[in-house]
C-alpha cells in the first residue's frame, strides 16, 4: 500500500514524461540499425534451424536445428513482432517494419491482437472488469475475482494452456464472454473466427505440412523439430508474459478507483500494475525486453533496445517518491505466479476477499 | 504480340513466390531475399548507389544500380527516391539525369543541397557508394516527343538542368543533335552542374547554341530578353525547368504569344501560399487511429510523417498524386492557394494540404 501524494504522483509523471521526451528525442540511426540486425539474426537462425532439420539425420543435429529455430520463434515473436505491432518501429517510416502491416508468425492475426492487447490490456492494465488479460478470462488471478467450483481445476488449465499459448492468444481475442453477455455480435465474431482459421490454416500447414514434406525421408525430424520449436516458443512466452503481471505484488484495480485518473495516476498504475525479470543483456534480448516489463508499461511504444537504459533511471525515481519497484528473478518471479494459481484455485477465505490492494491513486485523493 | 521475356520470367517469379509463400508465411519469399541483396526484392524496388560523382561544391550525380522491378526511364522523368536519414525513411522526386540509352543498366539523379533540406544535403554531403534508396518508378511527361521536333529550346535554372541534361545525353547518344538552343543560369560559373559537359557537347555540336547566364555578375536572367538571345523562340517547342517564379514567368510570356501549347514546364518547388494565421487542429489518421496536433501550415504528410503513419507519398509539390487520401471528417487547406475545402469523402493531396481544425483523413485502399 502507497502513501503518495497528489502532488508526488504527478511530479513523478512530469519526470517520466521528461524520460520519454528525451528518448523520442534521440531515436535515430543506431536504434534503426537494431532493429534491422535483430530481424536480419533472427530470419538467418530460422533458415539454418530448418536446414539443420532437414539435415538431421543425427540427433544432435535435430537438437541444434530445433534450438535454432525454437530462439528465431521466440526472437520473432518477442523483440520483433509484439514490439512492432506496438509501434515501437513505426517512427522510420519504413512500410517493412510498421505497425500497419506487421504480421506475426503465430496464430493470432495482428490486427485483432493489436485490438485486445495494445488497446484494451495497455490502457486498462490490471483493472478488474476492463482488463481481458487478467486471467485471460481463463482463470482465477485475483481473489476479487468471484470463485466457483471450474477454478479447482486451473493448475491443470495453466499447464495446458503453456504449450498452446499461441492458441490461447487467438481465442483470447474473440472475446467469447462478451459474445455471452451480447456485448458483441455472433457476425464480427464469426468474421474474426474466419480470419483466425485462414492465419491458422497457413501456419499449420507451413509446419506441419510443407516443410516436412519437403523434406522427404525427413518427414518425421522435421515434424517433430517444428512442434517441439513451436511448443517451446509457446511454454517461454507464456512463462514471460505471466510473469509481467501476476508475481505476488502486483497489484489490481477496481474501475471506481481509475475513475477520472490523471496521467500521473496512470503512470502509478501502470508501475503498480507490473513486474519486471531481472537478467543479462542476452535474456532481455530473447524475453523481448518484456524483462522491462514496468518501462514497457509507462511507454509501450518506446523502442525496446532502450528500455534497459531507462530502467535504471525509472527504478530511481521510484526510490525517491518511495514508490515500489518490483523486480525479480525469472524463477523467483514465476514461483509465485505458480503459488498464485494454486491458491485462488480455492475460495478465498471471507474476510480476506478485498484483499486487493489500496492503490496509490485513491489514497491519493483521501490524503 | 508475345510479353517481351522480362516479363514473362516476372510472371513466373510471382507464381513461383506465390508457392514458395505456403513456406515464408506470413512473411513473403521477398523478405527472406532482401537478406541477402536488397536488390532482389520484386515488392519493393531498390537500388544501390554505386558511385557518388561531385559535380559542384553543393551537387553531386548518384550513379545507381536498380534492383529487380525497375522499368527502364524516358530522357526528362523524375523518380522517386527513399532515403534514411537518421533512422527514418524520407521520400523526394529527383529528375534522372542519365540517357536511358545508357548501356550499363545504372542511372543517375543529380542532387543540389537545399539549405535546410533534410535529404538533400544528406545526399549531397553524407551519402557514401554502397548505400541502398528505394526507388519508385520512372514518371513524368517532361519528356521529348518521338520523333524529335527540328528546333528546340530549353529554359532552365540551377539544378533544374538534370531532366534536360538526360534529354540532351539521350539526341547524342542517338548521334544527332537538332538545332538546340539552352539558356541555362546558374549563380556562378562553377556552380553550373554539368558546365564542363555542356561546354564541351556546344564546342562538338555547332548546332547546339549554349547560353550561360552567371546570375552573380549578369543579373537575374529575365525572359523578356529571349528574342535576343532566342530570336525565333516562338517557333521552338520548349522545356522550361527552374524555380516557380522563372516558370510563372514562362507561362505568361508564353500564354500571351498564343504559343501556350509548345511550352513544357516542370516544377521542382511546391509553392507555398500560406504562412500565417492559418487554424491549428487535431489530425486522425485512419485506418490505426494515430492522432497529431497539426499547425495550419504544415501539410498532413509530414504531419503523419512526423507521427509515424505511413503515409504513401510522391512528388511532394501536388503535381502526382501519390499521397492522395480520403477526407472523412473536417476541412483542408490548399497550402498553393490558400484556399480552404473539403467535403466529406473528398480525395485530398496530404503534401499541400494542411489541416483546417480537425481533420480525419483515412489511407486509400
Amino acid at each position: 500500500m502507497q502513501t503518495v501524494s497528489t502532488a508526488d504522483v504527478e511530479e513523478f509523471g512530469r519526470e517520466l514524461d521528461k524520460i520519454r521526451e528525451e528518448v523520442i528525442a534521440s531515436r535515430g540511426e543506431d536504434d534503426a540499425r537494431y532493429i534491422r540486425r535483430v530481424i536480419a539474426v533472427q530470419r538467418t537462425l530460422e533458415v539454418g534451424g530448418r536446414a539443420l532439420l532437414f539435415a538431421s539425420v543425427l540427433p544432435p543435429v535435430w537438437l541444434a536445428g530445433t534450438a535454432a529455430l525454437a530462439t528465431a520463434k521466440i526472437l520473432e515473436n518477442m523483440e520483433i513482432g509484439h514490439n512492432v505491432l506496438h509501434g515501437q518501429w513505426d517512427w522510420m517510416c519504413d512500410p517493412e517494419i510498421h505497425s500497419s502491416t506487421w504480421e506475426w508468425d503465430l496464430v493470432s492475426p495482428a490486427g485483432q491482437w493489436k485490438h485486445t492487447h495494445n488497446h484494451l490490456h495497455h490502457t486498462w492494465t490490471n483493472v478488474l472488469g476492463k482488463d481481458r488479460d487478467i486471467g485471460y478470462s481463463l482463470m482465477r488471478l485475483s481473489p476479487e475475482q468471484p470463485w466457483n467450483p471450474y477454478y479447482l481445476g486451473q493448475p491443470l488449465y495453466n499447464a495446458m494452456l503453456a504449450p498452446l499459448f499461441e492458441w490461447g492468444i487467438a481465442l483470447h481475442d474473440l472475446e467469447i464472454e462478451r459474445l455471452v453477455s451480447g456485448d458483441k455480435s455472433w457476425g464480427q465474431a464469426f468474421t474474426q473466427f474466419r480470419e483466425i482459421l485462414r492465419k491458422g490454416g497457413r501456419q499449420i500447414v507451413k509446419d506441419y505440412v510443407a516443410f516436412p514434406l519437403l523434406a522427404g525421408p525427413m518427414f518425421l525430424p522435421v515434424l517433430l523439430g517444428n512442434l517441439t520449436a513451436n511448443m517451446t516458443r509457446n511454454m517461454w512466452g507464456h512463462t514471460v508474459i505471466f510473469c509481467g503481471h501476476f508475481p505476488d505484488e502486483a497489484e489490481v484495480f477496481t474501475e471506481d478507483q481509475i475513475e477520472g485518473e490523471t496521467r500521473g495516476e496512470w503512470y502509478l498504475r501502470q508501475l503498480l500494475g507490473s513486474c519486471n525479470l531481472d537478467g543479462g543483456p542476452l535474456f532481455h534480448l530473447m524475453t523481448g525486453n518484456l524483462s522491462h516489463q514496468i518501462e514497457h508499461h509507462l511507454f509501450p511504444d518506446l523502442p525496446s533496445n532502450r528500455y534497459a537504459e531507462v530502467a535504471p533511471r525509472v527504478r530511481a525515481l521510484c526510490e525517491r517518491f518511495g514508490l515500489p519497484y518490483n523486480s525479480g528473478s525469472l524463477l523467483r518471479q514465476t514461483a509465485t505466479v505458480w503459488k498464485r494459481v494454486f491458491r485462488l484455485a480455492l475460495p478465498t477465505p471471507v474476510g480476506q476477499s478485498a484483499q486487493v490492494d489500496t492503490p496509490a491513486p485513491a489514497t491519493a485523493q483521501a490524503a | 504480340m508475345t510479353a517481351p521475356a522480362g516479363t514473362r520470367i516476372d510472371d513466373f517469379v510471382t507464381r513461383l513466390a506465390g508457392t514458395v509463400g505456403w513456406l515464408t508465411t506470413p512473411l513473403l519469399p521477398d523478405d527472406y531475399l532482401g537478406l541477402i541483396n536488397p536488390l532482389w526484392s520484386l515488392r519493393r524496388p531498390r537500388g544501390r548507389v554505386e558511385a557518388v560523382r561531385r559535380e559542384t561544391r553543393d551537387a553531386v550525380s548518384l550513379i545507381i544500380r536498380p534492383g529487380r522491378g525497375w522499368t527502364s526511364h524516358r530522357a526528362g522523368q523524375f523518380v522517386k527516391v527513399g532515403v534514411d536519414v537518421d533512422g527514418v525513411r524520407h521520400w523526394r522526386t529527383y529528375s534522372l539525369s542519365t540517357a536511358p540509352e545508357r548501356g550499363d543498366g545504372l542511372f543517375t539523379i543529380t542532387v543540389k543541397a537545399v539549405p535546410g533540406g533534410v535529404v538533400s544535403t544528406h545526399l549531397v554531403h553524407r551519402t557514401r557508394p554502397g548505400t541502398f534508396v528505394g526507388l519508385g518508378r520512372p514518371e513524368g511527361d517532361f519528356v521529348l516527343p518521338r520523333p524529335v521536333p527540328p528546333r528546340l529550346l530549353f529554359v532552365t535554372a540551377g539544378s533544374g538542368i538534370t531532366p534536360v541534361m538526360a534529354m540532351l545525353r539521350s539526341l547524342v547518344r542517338h548521334g544527332a543533335i537538332p538545332d538546340v538552343v539552352l539558356v541555362h543560369s546558374a549563380p556562378t560559373r562553377e556552380e553550373v552542374i554539368f558546365g564542363e559537359e555542356l561546354r564541351t557537347l556546344a564546342r562538338q555540336f555547332p548546332d547546339l547554341h549554349l547560353h550561360e547566364q552567371h546570375t552573380r555578375s549578369d543579373g537575374r536572367l529575365s525572359l523578356s530578353r529571349l528574342p535576343d538571345l532566342c530570336p525565333d523562340w516562338t517557333r521552338r517547342v520548349a522545356w522550361v525547368c527552374g524555380p516557380a517564379e522563372m516558370l510563372e514567368e514562362a507561362e505568361t510570356r508564353w500564354r500571351e504569344a498564343g504559343i501556350a501549347d509548345r511550352l513544357h514546364t516542370e516544377r521542382f518547388r511546391p509553392v507555398v501560399a500560406v504562412t500565417a494565421d492559418a487554424a491549428s487542429g487535431r489530425v486522425r489518421f485512419l485506418p490505426s487511429g494515430q492522432e497529431a496536433d497539426a499547425d495550419g501550415m504544415t501539410p498532413l504528410l509530414i504531419v503523419g510523417e512526423r507521427a509515424g503513419v505511413l503515409m504513401p507519398s510522391g512528388c511532394r509539390m501536388g503535381i502526382c498524386y501519390g499521397c492522395t487520401a480520403r477526407l472523412r471528417s473536417g476541412r483542408v487547406r490548399d497550402l498553393r492557394t490558400g484556399r480552404e475545402h473539403g467535403e466529406q469523402g473528398d480525395i485530398v493531396q496530404t503534401c499541400v494540404s494542411a489541416a483546417a481544425g480537425h481533420v480525419e483523413i483515412e489511407a486509400l485502399r
